[in-house]
C-alpha cells in the first residue's frame, strides 16, 4: 500500500473535505454575504467532483484493515450520499440562504459537507472505531447547524436535545463496541464474523450487541430512541432536517444492516411468532413494531407537517426494521433499496416542506393550503413522494414496501406459515394508517382554498430542478425498480 | 397487443396531466380519444379470442409475458380468457360513457379526467395480469385517483366520504399482500405468477386462514356485507363519472380478484369458509335492498342497491357451479352497466339541472314532463335493475340462483328477499323521481324550458349504456359462452367440484 | 318451424316501436291499424289449427342460452289458439273504447301494444325462461298505464299492483329454478313429460322432502297473484278501479286469464300428485274465490268494483273446475268424461269471460264518459228511458256474465258444473250458492242503474253513439252466437288438450 493508492481510495471524502474549507474560508472572508449564489455552486461543485471520484475512482479495494473499504455496495452508497446532499443544497440553499439564519449560508454549507463527510466514512468502513468516529463526525457537524437555527437570544432547546440524546446514542455505541472488542478481540467486522462463527459465543457478547443497538436506535430514531427526532426535525434548518431524514438516515440503515447482518448474523436468533430465540432479532423485531405503531399513531394527530413527516420517519424505521429481521441477502436488498428510495421521498417531501416555510413562515397543515395552485410543480413531487411513502403504485414506493415484507417472510421454510407474519400485517396495517395522514396533507395541498392573506409558494428554478428529479425517480424506478435492483444485487453478491 | 388497453389509458392521463392550462378546453376531447382508443385493443382482443380453444389448455390467450423484476421473479405477465375478456369489454364501455356524461365538467378538467383515466388504467390492468405484483400494481393504481376524485369533485359529504372509501380500500388492498406474500412464500416457488402459484398445493393450515384474508381483502372492494359501509357514503359523494366508475367497474375489481386469485389458491380454505362468505352475500342482497327502501336520496338509493347486487356476484362465484360462477361473471357486466346508467341519470341527467336529489323534492318538480328522456332512460334501467326478464340483470341474477339451489339452498330466503326489496325501493325512487303526482297541477308543456335540455353526448352514454343491458338480457349467449369456456381452464376448474 | 307464432307476438311488438316514432295525430289509427292486423292473424290462426289432430301445432323453436336450456319454443294448442283470439279480440276492442282526447296519446298505444304482446307471448310459449319473460314483461306497461293514465289513487294502486305480481313472480322464479336444478330443463313439454313418467317428483325431493311442497307453492302463488285467487286478491279491485277504461278491460280479459293460462299449462301437467294431495285446499280457495268475492261485490257501490269483484268471482268458477280436475288425477275411466267436460268448460268460461267482463268494463266506460266521471250505483237510474240501446246491449253483457243460458257465460259454467260435479260432487254442490249472489250482484246493477225513476240531471243521457255502437254491437252479438252454437269454440278441444293426460 502506498500513500498514493490510500488517496486514491478516499478521494471523495476528499473532495468533500476540500469543498468544505473552501467554504470555511469563504464564509470567514464574508464571502457568503454578497454572493449567496457562489456558495451553491462551490458546493455543488465540490458535490460534483466527489461524485465523479467515486464514479471513476477504483472499483474496490480493502485498506488498512478493512478502514477503509471501497467495493460497489459502498460506491453505491456513496453515490447516492452525494445526490442527496446535492439535492438538499440546491433545494434548501437558494441563494445561500437559509431561514432564521441570514449570513450563514457558507458555514452552513461547509457544516453540511462536513456532515456528509462523517457518513462516508460510515459507509466506507468496516472498522467499528473508525465508523464511530463517522458518525460522530455527522453527527457534531449537524449539532451545530441546529444550533445556528435557533433565534437570538432563545435557547436552543431543539439543538440542546439533540445533542443531550446523540451523545447518549454516542455513549452506548462506544460502550457496545467495547464489549464486542472484548468478547472477540477484534473491531473488523469481518473478523468478528468469523471469531463468532468459529468460537461460542461469550455472555458479555450479547450485552454489547444489545448496547450497540440501543446506539443505532438512537441513530434511526427507532423507538423507543426515538424522542429527539420531532422536535429537531422540526427546528433545524431546513437543510439540515432535510440531510437528517435523508441522507443521514440512508447511511443509518446501511450501516445498521451492514453491521448487524455481517458482523453478527451468527447471533441472529429468531423473532418468529411462537418460536422466539434469544438473539438481536427479536429486539430488532420489538423495535419495529413499536416504531411503526408510535409512529403512525402519532403522525396522525400532527398539525405541523415537519412533525407529521418526522413521525412518519419513525414509522419508516419500523417497516425498514421489519426486513432487516430476516437477516438475509434478500432483506438486506430490501433494506437498502428502500432506505434510498426513501431518502429521496424524503428530500423532495421536506425540500417543499421547506419552501412552504420559507414562503409563510409556518408549516402547519393549513399553510400548504392551495400550494396545488400556486407551486404545481412542488404540490405534484409532494404528492408523489408522500404517495410514495404510503406505499403506492406506480411509485417506487409500493415496490419497496412490497419487497421489505416480502424479504421479512422470505425467511420461513415453504409449506409453513411464515414466522413474521404477525410482523408484516402489523406493518401492512400501520402502512394503510399512513395514507391517512398523508392524504391529511394533500387534501390541504390541493382542495383548500389558498388564504388570500398570506404570501404564495412559489417554485423555484433549482426547486423544480430537484422537484423533476425526484419526482421522475420516484416514477421510473416504480416502474422499472430493476435499474436500481440490478446493481445492487450484483454489489451485494460480492458482499455475502 | 393487449397491454394497450391500459397503455393508452396511461399516455391519456399524462397528455392531460402535461396540457397547458390554456388547452383545459381541449380536456374532454383527449379523454374521449383516450378511451375510443383503448377501446380498439378491447375489439382486437375480442375479434383474435379464440372461443373454442377448448378445455385443458391453460385458458389465457392472447399473452404477452416479459421480464420484469427478475430479482423477485416478477414478470409482466397479461393474458385473456372468456372472464377478462367480458370484463374489459364493460371496461371499454363504461369508460366511453363516463366521459360522455363528464362533458359538463368545468373544475379543472385537465386533472379529472387525467385521474379518470388512471382509474380505467388501473381496471384494465387488474382484469388483464396474471402475475400477482403485476395484479397488485393495478389493483392499488386505482385508490388514490378515486380520493382525488371524490374530495375533489364531489358533493354531500366528499371529504369525509373519501377518506373513508380510501381507507377501507387500502385495508382490503393490505390483506391482499399479506394473503398473496403467504401464497409466494408458503409456495417456495420463486415466482409471482398466478398459474405457478395456483399449481402448487398449501398446506390446509395455511389455505384455512389465508383463504379468509385473501378473500376478504378483495370482498371489501366488492361491497360485501358487513364491510360494505363505504360503499353509500363514497358513492354518492362522487362526481358522476366517478360512481359511475366506482359503482360499474371498481367493484368489480375485488369481485374478479376473489374469482381468479383467492379461489383458485386455496382451494381447501374456499371449501371451509364457502358457506360463511356466501351467507355474508346472501345478506348483502337482502340489506342493501332494505337500506335502499330506506334512503331518501336517489343516490343513495342507488348506492345501496350496488351492495345488494354485489351480493350477487360473489353468491354466485362462492356457488361453485358452472352456472352459478357464469351468474356471477355476467352479473358482474350486468350490475357494471345498469349502475352507471343509474348513476348517469341521477347524477348528470337529474342534479346537474335540478341540483337535488332529495326524492321528496325531486317528487314535486314533475320532471317526467321537463325531462322526458331522463324519465325513458330511468324506467328502462329501473327495469334492468329490477332483473325484469328481457334485460342483462335477469339472466345473471336465474344463473346466480340455478347455482345457489344446487349449492345454498337456504340462501335462497335472503336472496329472494332482497329481489323483492329491490322491486319496492326501485318502484319507489322511479315513482317519487319522475312519477309523482304531487306536481299534477304544475306541470305544463313548457316545463322542461326551465331545464338545460338533455345533450347529445348523454344520449349517445345512455344509449350505449341500454343497449348493452338489453343486448345481454336478449342474447346472452355470446357472453355466457366464454364465460363458460374459461371455468374449463386449467387455473378455475379446481373451484367446479 | 312455422313463423305464424313469432309472427303474431312480433306484430304488437312492431306496433309499439313503430307508435313510439309516429306522430301523435296519427298513434290512434296506427294502433288500430296494427290491433286489426293481430286479429286478422289471430282469426287465421283459428281456422288453420287442425283439430282434427289437435295438439300442439304451429311449433317454433329457436336456440337461445344453451346454458340455461332456454329457447324461443312457441306452439299453440286449441287452448292456445282460443286465448289467441280472445286477445286478438280484444286488442282492437279495447283500443276502441279509449276516449278520443287522450294525453300522451303516442305513448299510451304504444304500451298497450306491449301489454298485448306480453299476453300473446304467455298464451304461446313453451320455455319456462321465455314464457316468464312475457310474464313480467307484461307488468311494465300495465305499471304505466295504470299510474300515468289511472284515477286519482292510480299511484298506491299501481304500486300495490306491481308489488303483488313482482312478489308472486318471484316465488315462482326460485320455484322454477329449483324444477331446472333437478332436471336440467325449463321446458314445458319435457318438465310435464317427466311428471307424467313420475320422475318430477323424486328428484325434486332428493334431499328434502318439502322441497317438492315448496316448488308447488311458489308456483302456485306466482299464477294465483295474477289470477287473482282469494286471499291473494286485495291489489284487484283498487287497481282495476283505478285503471282507465281501456286498460282495465286488457287487465280482466287478458292478465287474469294468463294466470289461469299458467295453471293449466304448468300446475295441472306437472304436480299432478300435489294437486291432488292438496285438493281440499285448494279447493276452499276456490269457493271462497267465488263466495266471498260474491259477498264483497253485493257491498261495492262503485260500478268498477263491482265489476272488479265480478271478476274475481267468474274466474273463481274456472278455479274450482281446475282443482276439481287437479283433485281426480287418476287413471280411473269413469272420470275421463267428467274431467274432459271440466275441462273444456274451464277454456270456455275464460274466453266468455274475457270478453264479457272486458265489454262490462267498456260499458261503465261509456257511462262515466257521459256522467262526468260519476260511476256509483246511487247516482244513477232509470237510464233505461234515456239511452234505451246503451242499457239494452248492456243488459245481454250483464246477462252473459250472470250465466242465462242462450248466452256464453251459460256455457261455460254448465260445463264446469256439471263435470267437476262428476268429480268432487260435495265441493261444487258448497259453490252452487255462488251462483246466486252472482246473480244477485249483477241484478242489482241492472235495477239501481236502468230502472227505477229517472234523476232530473240525467233527462238528456245521450245514448251509444255510432262509433261506440260499431264495436258493441258485433262483440255483443258474439256472446249471443257464442250462446247459441258453443260448437265453435268447443270444437277446438275435441281432441283433448296438449300436456293434459
Amino acid at each position: 500500500m502506498n500513500y498514493l493508492e490510500l488517496i486514491s481510495h478516499v478521494l471523495p471524502e476528499i473532495a468533500v473535505l476540500v469543498t468544505a474549507l473552501v467554504l470555511i474560508g469563504m464564509g470567514c472572508a464574508g464571502g457568503s454575504r454578497g454572493g449567496g449564489k457562489a456558495v451553491l455552486a462551490v458546493t455543488a461543485a465540490g458535490l460534483g467532483l466527489a461524485l465523479a471520484a467515486v464514479v471513476f475512482g477504483p472499483e474496490s479495494g480493502r485498506l488498512l484493515e478493512g478502514m477503509i473499504v471501497v467495493d460497489a455496495l459502498t460506491r453505491l452508497f456513496k453515490a447516492v450520499l452525494l445526490a442527496l446532499t446535492l439535492g438538499t443544497a440546491l433545494f434548501l440553499f437558494p441563494g445561500g440562504e437559509a431561514g432564521g439564519n441570514e449570513g450563514r449560508g457558507a458555514e452552513n454549507s461547509a457544516l453540511l459537507l462536513l456532515a456528509l463527510l462523517g457518513l462516508l466514512v460510515v459507509v466506507g468502513t468496516e472498522n467499528l472505531l473508525l465508523l464511530f468516529v463517522g458518525l460522530e463526525l455527522a453527527s457534531l457537524a449537524l449539532y451545530l447547524m441546529v444550533v445556528f437555527a435557533a433565534p437570538a437570544g432563545r435557547p436552543a432547546e431543539a439543538a440542546l436535545r439533540y445533542f443531550f440524546f446523540g451523545s447518549v446514542a454516542a455513549a452506548f455505541l462506544l460502550f457496545g463496541f467495547s464489549f464486542i472488542y472484548g468478547a472477540t478481540g477484534s473491531i473488523d467486522l469481518r473478523v468478528i464474523a468469523k471469531v463468532l462463527a468459529a468460537h461460542p459465543v461469550e455472555p458479555i457478547l450479547p450485552l454489547g450487541v444489545g448496547l450497540a443497538l440501543v446506539g443505532f436506535g438512537f441513530k434511526v430514531a427507532a423507538v423507543p430512541f426515538h424522542l429527539w427526532a420531532p422536535d429537531v426535525y422540526q427546528s433545524a434548518p431546513a437543510p439540515a432536517a432535510g440531510f437528517i431524514a435523508s441522507a443521514s438516515k440512508v447511511a443509518g440503515f446501511f450501516i445498521v444492516a451492514k453491521v448487524l447482518v455481517l458482523g453478527f448474523g451468527v447471533v441472529e436468533g429468531s423473532a418468529d411468532w411462537g418460536a422466539f430465540a434469544m438473539g438481536w432479532a427479536p429486539l430488532v423485531a420489538v423495535l419495529a413494531a413499536l416504531s411503526m405503531v408510535v409512529g403512525n399513531l402519532a403522525a396522525l394527530a400532527q398539525q405541523s407537517v415537519r412533525r407529521l413527516l418526522a413521525y412518519s420517519g419513525i414509522g419508516h424505521s419500523g417497516f425498514i426494521l421489519t426486513a432487516l429481521v430476516a437477516a438475509n441477502a434478500e432483506a438486506v436488498r430490501a433494506v437498502l433499496f428502500y432506505s434510498v428510495i426513501y431518502g429521496v421521498a424524503s428530500l423532495a417531501a421536506f425540500g417543499v416542506a421547506g419552501c412552504v416555510l420559507r414562503a409563510r413562515g409556518a408549516d402547519r397543515l393549513e399553510d400548504f393550503a392551495g400550494l396545488g395552485r400556486t407551486a404545481p410543480a412542488a404540490a405534484g413531487v409532494l404528492a408523489l413522494a408522500l404517495l410514495s411513502l404510503a406505499g403506492l403504485p406506480p411509485l417506487v414506493g409500493f415496490f419497496g414496501k412490497f419487497q421489505l415484507f416480502a424479504a421479512a417472510l422470505s425467511g420461513g421454510t415453504p409449506g409453513t406459515v411464515p414466522g413474521l407474519l404477525w410482523l408484516v400485517a402489523l406493518a401492512l396495517l400501520m402502512s394503510a394508517v399512513s395514507l391517512y395522514y398523508y392524504l391529511r396533507v394533500l387534501k390541504q395541498v390541493f382542495f383548500a382554498p389558498a388564504p388570500a392573506d398570506a404570501a404564495p409558494t412559489r417554485d423555484t428554478s433549482a426547486g423544480t430542478a430537484v422537484c423533476l428529479v425526484c419526482g421522475s425517480v420516484l416514477v421510473l424506478l416504480g416502474l422499472f425498480p430493476s435499474l436500481v435492483l440490478q446493481p445492487l444485487q450484483r454489489a451485494l453478491v460480492q458482499l455475502f | 397487443m393487449i397491454a394497450w388497453t391500459f397503455l393508452t389509458a396511461l399516455i391519456g392521463s399524462a397528455l392531460l396531466f402535461l396540457l397547458p392550462a390554456r388547452r383545459a378546453g381541449l380536456a374532454r376531447r383527449v379523454a374521449l380519444a383516450a378511451a375510443l382508443a383503448g377501446c380498439l385493443p378491447v375489439a382486437v382482443a375480442v375479434w383474435s379470442f379464440d372461443f373454442g380453444a377448448g378445455a385443458g389448455a391453460a385458458g389465457f390467450q392472447l399473452e404477452v409475458q416479459r421480464e420484469w423484476i427478475p430479482a423477485l421473479g416478477i414478470t409482466f405477465h397479461l393474458g385473456v380468457d372468456g372472464i377478462s375478456l367480458v370484463l374489459i369489454v364493460l371496461t371499454a364501455l363504461v369508460a366511453v360513457a363516463g366521459i360522455l356524461f363528464s362533458w359538463n365538467v368545468e373544475r379543472a378538467p385537465r386533472h379529472f379526467f387525467a385521474l379518470y383515466l388512471l382509474i380505467i388504467a388501473g381496471a384494465y390492468g387488474v382484469f388483464l395480469s396474471l402475475d400477482l405484483f403485476l395484479f397488485l400494481v393495478f389493483y392499488e393504481i386505482v385508490i388514490v385517483p378515486k380520493y382525488f376524485l371524490i374530495a375533489g369533485w364531489g358533493s354531500t359529504n366528499r371529504s369525509y366520504a373519501a377518506m373513508k372509501l380510501t381507507l377501507y380500500s387500502i385495508v382490503g388492498s393490505a390483506l391482499v399482500i399479506i394473503g398473496i406474500l403467504a401464497a409466494r412464500v408458503a409456495s417456495g416457488l420463486d415466482t409471482f405468477g398466478l398459474l405457478e402459484l395456483a399449481a402448487a398445493s398449501f398446506a390446509p393450515g395455511l389455505q384455512l386462514w389465508a383463504f379468509p384474508v385473501l378473500f376478504l381483502g378483495f370482498a371489501i372492494l366488492a361491497g360485501i356485507w358487513p364491510f360494505h359501509t363505504w360503499v353509500p357514503g363514497g358513492h354518492v359523494a362522487a362526481p358522476t363519472a366517478a360512481s359511475m366508475l366506482l359503482a360499474g367497474v371498481v367493484m368489480k375489481l375485488g369481485a374478479y380478484g376473489a374469482l381468479r386469485i383467492a379461489m383458485p389458491l386455496f382451494p381447501e380454505g374456499l371449501e371451509a369458509w364457502r358457506l360463511i362468505f356466501a351467507s355474508m352475500a346472501a345478506v348483502g342482497i337482502a340489506w342493501g335492498a332494505g337500506a335502499a327502501l330506506a334512503q331518501r336520496d336517489l343516490k343513495f338509493v342507488i348506492a345501496y342497491s350496488s351492495i345488494s347486487h354485489m351480493g350477487f356476484v360473489l353468491l354466485g362465484i362462492l356457488s361453485l357451479t358452472s352456472l352459478g360462477v357464469a351468474g356471477g361473471v355476467l352479473q358482474m357486466v350486468s350490475h357494471g352497466v345498469i349502475a352507471s346508467l343509474l348513476f348517469a341519470v341521477a347524477g348528470r341527467m337529474l342534479h346537474d339541472r335540478v341540483h337535488t336529489r332529495e326524492l321528496a323534492v325531486l317528487a314535486g318538480l314533475g320532471l317526467r314532463r321537463a325531462l322526458p328522456f331522463a324519465a325513458f332512460v330511468f324506467v328502462l334501467a329501473s327495469a334492468a335493475s329490477m332483473g325484469l326478464p328481457g334485460f342483462s340483470g335477469f339472466i345473471a341474477e336465474v344463473l346466480v340462483l340455478v347455482g345457489t339451489w344446487g349449492a345454498f339452498p337456504l340462501l335462497l330466503l335472503p336472496a329472494g328477499i332482497g329481489v323483492l326489496l329491490t322491486v319496492a325501493f326501485t318502484l319507489k325512487a322511479l315513482q317519487q323521481a319522475f312519477f309523482s303526482r304531487a306536481a299534477g297541477g304544475r306541470e305544463s308543456a313548457d316545463a322542461g324550458a326551465q331545464y338545460e335540455p338533455i345533450s347529445l353526448p348523454e344520449i349517445i352514454g345512455a344509449v350505449l349504456l341500454l343497449a348493452a343491458a338489453l343486448g345481454i338480457g336478449l342474447y346472452p349467449q355470446p357472453w355466457i359462452a366464454p364465460i363458460l369456456e374459461a371455468m374449463n381452464s386449467d387455473l378455475m376448474r379446481v373451484l367446479l367440484p | 318451424m312455422d313463423p305464424l307464432l313469432p309472427l303474431i307476438i312480433a306484430l304488437p311488438l312492431l306496433a309499439s316501436v313503430v307508435l313510439a316514432l309516429a306522430p301523435a295525430g296519427l298513434a290512434r289509427r296506427i294502433a288500430l291499424g296494427f290491433a286489426f292486423a293481430g286479429l286478422a292473424l289471430a282469426l287465421a290462426a283459428v281456422l288453420r289449427y287442425d283439430t282434427a289432430v289437435g295438439g300442439l301445432q304451429f311449433v317454433f323453436r329457436y336456440d337461445w342460452i344453451p346454458a340455461l336450456g332456454a329457447e324461443w319454443y312457441f306452439g299453440a294448442d286449441g287452448l292456445g289458439v282460443l286465448l289467441v283470439l280472445l286477445a286478438g279480440l280484444l286488442g282492437p276492442f279495447a283500443l276502441w273504447m279509449t276516449p278520443p282526447e287522450l294525453p300522451l296519446p303516442r305513448l299510451f298505444f304504444a304500451l298497450m301494444s306491449l301489454l298485448q304482446a306480453a299476453a300473446l307471448g304467455v298464451f304461446l310459449s313453451l320455455n319456462f325462461v321465455v314464457w316468464f319473460l312475457f310474464w313480467e314483461l307484461a307488468l311494465i306497461p300495465a305499471f304505466f298505464l295504470i299510474k300515468l293514465w289511472g284515477g286519482d289513487r292510480a299511484g298506491p294502486a299501481a304500486y300495490q299492483f306491481f308489488l303483488y305480481t313482482m312478489t308472486g313472480s318471484i316465488a315462482m322464479l326460485l320455484a322454477f329454478l329449483a324444477l331446472f336444478r333437478a332436471t336440467g330443463s325449463f321446458d314445458f313439454i319435457d318438465l310435464a313429460e317427466a311428471a307424467r313418467a313420475g320422475e318430477l317428483m323424486p328428484s325434486l325431493a332428493v334431499g328434502a322432502p318439502v322441497a317438492a311442497g315448496l316448488v308447488f307453492a311458489g308456483v302456485f302463488l306466482g299464477l294465483a297473484v295474477k289470477v287473482p285467487v282469494v286471499p291473494f286478491h286485495t291489489w284487484l279491485p283498487d287497481t282495476y278501479a283505478e285503471a282507465p277504461a281501456g286498460v282495465s278491460m286488457i287487465l280482466t280479459g287478458l292478465l287474469s286469464k294468463m294466470g289461469l293460462y299458467g295453471m293449466l299449462r304448468i300446475l295441472l301437467p306437472l304436480f299432478p300428485e300435489l294437486m291432488q294431495a292438496w285438493m281440499a285446499p285448494l279447493l276452499v280457495l276456490a269457493l271462497a274465490s267465488i263466495l266471498l268475492s260474491a259477498l264483497a261485490a253485493l257491498a261495492q257501490t262503485d260500478l268498477k268494483r263491482i265489476l272488479a269483484y265480478s271478476s274475481i268471482n267468474h274466474l273463481g268458477y274456472c278455479l274450482l273446475g281446475l282443482f276439481a280436475v287437479g283433485a281426480a288425477a287418476g287413471p280411473a275411466a269413469g272420470l275421463a268424461a267428467g274431467r274432459e267436460a271440466a275441462l273444456a268448460g274451464v277454456c270456455f268460461q275464460m274466453f266468455s269471460h274475457g270478453v264479457t267482463a272486458a265489454t262490462l268494463f267498456a260499458f261503465v266506460a261509456v257511462i262515466e264518459a257521459r256522467s262526468g266521471g260519476l260511476r256509483g250505483l246511487h247516482d244513477f237510474g232509470g237510464l233505461r228511458a234515456a239511452a234505451p240501446m246503451l242499457c239494452g246491449l248492456m243488459g245481454v253483457a250483464l246477462f252473459a256474465s250472470i250465466g242465462l243460458p242462450g248466452l256464453s257465460g251459460f256455457v261455460g259454467e254448465f260445463l264446469i258444473f256439471k263435470g267437476a260435479f262428476g268429480l268432487v260432487g260435495g265441493w261444487v254442490a258448497l259453490a252452487l250458492p255462488g251462483l246466486l249472489l252472482t246473480a244477485g250482484f249483477l241484478l242489482r246493477v241492472l235495477l239501481r242503474v236502468f230502472s227505477g225513476p229517472l234523476p232530473e240531471r240525467w233527462q238528456a243521457f245521450p245514448d251509444l253513439t255510432r262509433r261506440e255502437g260499431l264495436m258493441l254491437f258485433p262483440i255483443v252479438g258474439l256472446m249471443v252466437v257464442l250462446g247459441c252454437f258453443p260448437g265453435l269454440l268447443l270444437r277446438l278441444f275435441h281432441s283433448g288438450f296438449a300436456l293434459l293426460p
